[in-house]
């Protein structure tokens, strides 16, 4: 039974029908189809996606679209974003040549954070990128330019050491780096970089999800059950704040790991 | 395992142990990383954008392990 659905039927603490404390697992997680389009089922997460490229795509439209030398007040506000993803993730990770990768990191920058800001907008409250899928393809795009950039910078042989090889050390340490790093670079940095998004907006969400149910869960008419009640519920707004900093963060972090990623494949070979 | 827990008298997912553990290793690192950036900021605030850049790296790849951890009863825990 879903902890919504306990919740519905009045479960709290020293009630009449002495239920257990309802907490919400990975289920909160999963939507039935809102509707549907020719064989795809649209849930939330999914309507939530597209509605974050609309947004996205109509706000730079609108603020780059006629773009004046002196800037107006939407030109102005997506300057700012342009100039922050130049100045904090393109040029301190890979240098002035960084500045042709922008658009890339400006996309993901502002897509992977609208997803997550979507877990404070009120009555919507649901992180996209806490399904898997969103983080993954993400992370696959990114895997595919870095492997691009790789190949195409050092050649075949000069990639492969450059994801395999790096230089500089005594020649026995090779023996055990080498597999380490070709698995690292290769396999497990797309992996890492889905999870890290990915489970920071499920936990985030799950954290959220079990303050407000335990607010809920423990009103009782007594003194003690409303304060405890109150602090559940103070709680859940806290944490909701500091999710908003998480979802920044997350969106930096992701957005920074595939600028160093880019920087590491345009290297110069030793 | 659960069966053997479950003999004990111990309920519920092995999992919720499982990342109490996983979460040791990244907790130490992650407070070494912030606990040694802010001393580098105070020591030379001229260098705070480098160093917070850095601190954040790190800081993401350490918190992966915690994340991992956390991810993992999920899958496997039934």
């Amino acid at each position: 039974m879903s902890a919504a659905h306990v919740l519905a039927d009045g479960c709290h603490l020293m009630g009449s029908n002495n239920c257990g404390f309802p907490a919400p697992g990975a289920e909160i997680f999963v939507f039935d189809p809102l509707f549907t389009i020719g064989p795809f089922e649209v849930t939330k997460p999914a309507l939530l996606a597209a509605i974050c490229a609309v947004l996205i795509i109509v706000f730079f439209w609108a603020a780059f679209g006629k773009s004046k030398l002196v800037p107006g007040r939407v030109q102005g506000l997506g300057e700012l974003g342009y100039l922050f993803v130049r100045d904090q993730i393109a040029r301190p990770m890979i240098g002035v040549k960084g500045d042709k990768f922008v658009p890339y990191f400006m996309t993901m920058f502002f897509f992977i954070w609208s997803m997550n800001m979507m877990a404070f907008v009120p009555f919507v409250q649901f992180p996209v990128t806490s399904r898997i899928f969103f983080p993954a393809m993400f992370a696959t795009v990114a895997w595919a330019v870095y492997m691009y950039l790789t190949f195409r910078k050092n050649g075949f042989v000069g990639g492969l050491k450059n994801l395999a090889v790096p230089s500089g050390l005594p020649f026995w340490v090779y023996f055990i780096l080498t597999p380490i790093e070709f698995l690292s670079n290769i396999f497990i940095r797309p992996f890492t970089l889905t999870i890290r998004l990915f489970a920071n907006m499920f936990a985030g969400h799950m954290l959220v999800a079990v303050f407000s149910v335990a607010a809920w869960y423990l009103v009782s008419p007594s003194l003690i059950g409303m304060a405890s009640a109150s602090l559940s519920f103070v709680m859940a707004v806290v944490m909701t704040a500091f999710e908003l900093l998480i979802q920044f963060l997350q969106a930096y972090i992701f957005t920074m790991l595939v600028a160093s990623y880019i920087s590491q494949a345009l290297e110069e070979a030793h | 395992m659960s069966a053997v827990l479950a003999a004990e008298g111990l309920t519920g997912s092995v999992g919720s142990i499982g990342y109490g553990l996983a979460a040791i290793g990244p907790g130490v690192g992650v407070g070494l990383i912030f606990g040694n950036g802010v001393q580098a900021m105070a020591r030379q605030p001229e260098m705070t954008n480098v160093i917070r850049t850095n601190m954040f790296i790190g800081f993401a790849l350490t918190e992966a392990l915690a994340l991992l951890g956390f991810v993992v009863p999920f899958v496997f825990g039934k």
